[in-house]
């Protein structure tokens, strides 16, 4: 199966990768009505790894389902990679998300009954390409995170930490323009944590290549260019930070 | 992507045991049940299929299946001769006996058995049987003999070899056995008695006409279909009186024209399809019921990962076709099982000595096949659906 490119993304889109402009979100309707996002604005830089922060239930995994095109917002505008998200509806924003978007989730999600490169290989496999040419490649993102040795392996046989690097691998094979990672060290002890953090900022960080990272574990914030505090729905304050960090 | 659908399906051991499982016993159930019914239904046509000399059976126009043949009348038969298409057409009886198995012996132990009779053509011994165990035909010809079939033989006498010689009292006649033959299994089974036409008559009582129907052989070259209508048209009768309706003809069916009207009569007229055909849903719903429930978990079970999926770029379209591959691919295997467990039960069940009535043609391969579509069909229906709503946000969702 081929797929039709969507909105390839000129230089000057990726300077600012995502851009929010008044981004609400409501769930329910009546008395039940929740407003999880209240006119949320958001620039998130290629090149430079951004951090969601905030307590839970602030609005954090809403704003990041609606940026990857999971959700649709109340209101507002959200531009992905210079193309607007409401233009897209349904199989065309499932290519785009494919083609141009990564994935990092808090439980890794690895299905249990492949292998370590099968795994990673997923997004090429749903990209049409055959399965030994994508297999490949997987053990070659696999490498680069460390996993040469066990591309053979069945998710139960790895530690965490390990599957979550199975996971990064599978976000970055197909080279995204966008990584969006949720709670990538929430399911990991501290040193595991630091070590996919690490990883993320070695691998995942390139120029062109935007990295939204949502976490509320603060001993991972030394790892983001930029760092957005949310609070009730709402972007608190930005910060911005000189990363002294090395690979 | 369908790799993946069976490696899915198939790394959960357990579920995907379980799922086959229920398929196979579903597809065992329906299977070996309507085995047994047509099996059961093909030895009501047993007789006619037995008698494989003639193309056309020609009988009283009422008739709707072998036990209810009612006399013609010798005429009849010089007429069904004269029509065009007809090489020859014989006499033939077919009535019942009642057996007296110990002659000469202490009238307290008296043994009593009922049998089918068939007489048979005098001169050519058409309708004859078509294997003979022990003796020859030809013995047919001696004063009382008659030739038993070998189940009605070893039904009769149970764990006694096979004898010719032995006497015994046919409705107060003395009948000899010359020979012993292959019969098919009967659904009564009372055991068959095959002798010439003329001796037939004498074992039953007096009637004013005696033969049950006659044996028509066609000439080369004709359609027995069409010779069966001209004998039909031909033996038809003229109104008693003027005004009165005209008196239908003999009626006249080919082999496989009397199979088929002697099985609708038992289908209608008994309640063997209904029973079975209980038996055969009870398979179809606990195999719906198990497939369906174990089939629904495995997919809840892996909803993360295809909400996983769903956010990675696969099209609902795709994913549907992973559920209905790993659907299928459950539903070939448990059918593969299930109609293979089937057929080993009924050839060992008939191998081992069993009168078990059994009978897999094509056709019950062909219907539990759809059958089992039909279940792994419903089965991934409703996982289907599950996975269709699926918001691709729930994976961000700890």
């Amino acid at each position: 199966m081929t797929v039709q490119s969507i909105a390839p993304a000129t230089a000057a889109s990726l300077a600012r990768a995502v851009v929010c402009r008044g981004v609400t979100k409501d769930f329910g309707e009546g008395d039940t009505r929740v407003q999880a996002l209240r006119g949320v604005n958001l620039d998130v830089l290629g090149g430079e790894m951004t951090l969601l922060v905030g307590e839970s239930g602030c609005g954090k995994t809403t704003l990041i389902s609606i940026v990857a095109g999971l959700l649709d917002p109340t209101a507002g505008e959200v531009t992905v990679l210079g193309q607007s998200l409401r233009g897209l509806r349904g199989r065309r924003l499932v290519q785009f998300r494919g083609q141009h978007i990564g994935f990092v989730f808090q439980q890794y999600n690895l299905l249990p009954a492949l292998t370590a490169a099968e795994n990673a290989a997923v997004p090429l496999i749903i990209a049409g390409r055959k399965r030994a040419e994508a297999v490949a490649k997987a053990r070659t993102v696999l490498e680069a995170v460390g996993l040469a040795s066990k591309v053979n392996s069945l998710p139960s046989q790895l530690s965490g930490g390990q599957q979550q690097r199975v996971a990064i691998a599978r976000a970055l094979v197909h080279e995204p323009k966008l990584l969006v990672c949720d709670e990538p060290t929430a399911a990991l002890d501290a040193h595991s944590g630091q070590t996919v953090m690490q990883l993320l900022r070695r691998v995942a960080v390139q120029p062109g290549r935007a990295v939204i990272v949502v976490t509320h574990d603060n001993r991972v914030f030394g790892y983001g260019d930029r760092i957005v505090h949310m609070s009730d729905g709402a972007i608190e304050r930005v910060e911005e930070r000189t990363v002294a960090f090395s690979s | 992507m369908s790799w993946i659908a069976i490696k899915m399906l198939t790394g959960d051991r357990a579920k995907y045991l379980g799922i086959v499982a229920g398929i196979a016993f579903a597809a065992l159930l329906i299977a070996q049940q309507a085995s047994i019914a047509i099996g059961l239904l093909m030895r009501t046509t047993s007789h006619i299929q037995d008698i494989a000399d003639a193309d056309i059976w020609v009988m009283d126009p009422n008739i709707q299946f072998i036990d209810e043949l009612k006399p013609l009348t010798e005429n009849d038969l010089y007429r069904v001769r004269g029509v065009p298409g007809v090489a020859w057409a014989v006499r033939f009886y077919k009535g019942q006996g009642r057996l007296k198995l110990d002659i000469g012996g202490d009238k307290k132990k008296a043994k009593y058995q009922q049998s089918v009779v068939f007489g048979i053509d005098d001169a050519a011994l058409v309708g004859a049987p078509r294997e003979i165990v022990l003796g020859k035909l030809a013995d047919l010809r001696r004063p009382d003999a008659v030739m038993i079939d070998e189940n009605g033989y070893r039904y009769v006498w149970p764990n006694e070899p096979l004898a010719l010689g032995r006497e015994l009292e046919m409705n107060d006649r003395r009948v000899v056995i010359v020979g012993i033959c292959k019969a098919s299994e009967t659904f009564n089974t009372f055991p068959i008695f095959y002798c010439q036409y003329h001796q037939a008559i004498r074992y039953v009582p007096q009637e004013r006409k005696v033969m049950s129907a006659m044996l028509v052989g066609v000439e080369p070259g004709e359609d027995a279909e069409e010779v069966c209508r001209r004998i039909q048209e031909q033996t038809a009768l003229r109104p008693a009186k003027p005004g009165d309706p005209a008196r239908p003809g003999l009626k006249a069916m080919t082999n496989q024209q009397f199979i088929d009207s002697t099985l609708m009569y038992f289908v209608r007229r008994t309640g063997i399809v209904v029973n079975f055909g209980i038996t055969v849903s009870l398979g179809f719903f606990v195999g719906c019921a198990v497939a369906g429930q174990t089939f629904y978990s495995f997919t809840l079970e892996n909803l993360r990962q295809f909400g996983s999926l769903k956010a990675m770029g696969l099209t609902n379209r795709r994913i549907v076709g992973m559920v209905l591959t790993q659907a299928l691919l459950a539903g070939f295997i448990g059918y593969g099982l299930g109609v293979g467990g089937a057929a080993l039960f009924g050839k060992a069940m008939t191998s081992s000595g069993s009168r078990l009535a059994f009978l897999m043609p094509w056709q019950v391969l062909a219907a539990t096949a759809a059958a089992i579509f039909v279940i792994v069909l419903v089965a991934s229906l409703v996982s289907v659906i599950k996975v269709l709503v699926l918001e691709p946000a729930v994976v961000f969702r700890g």
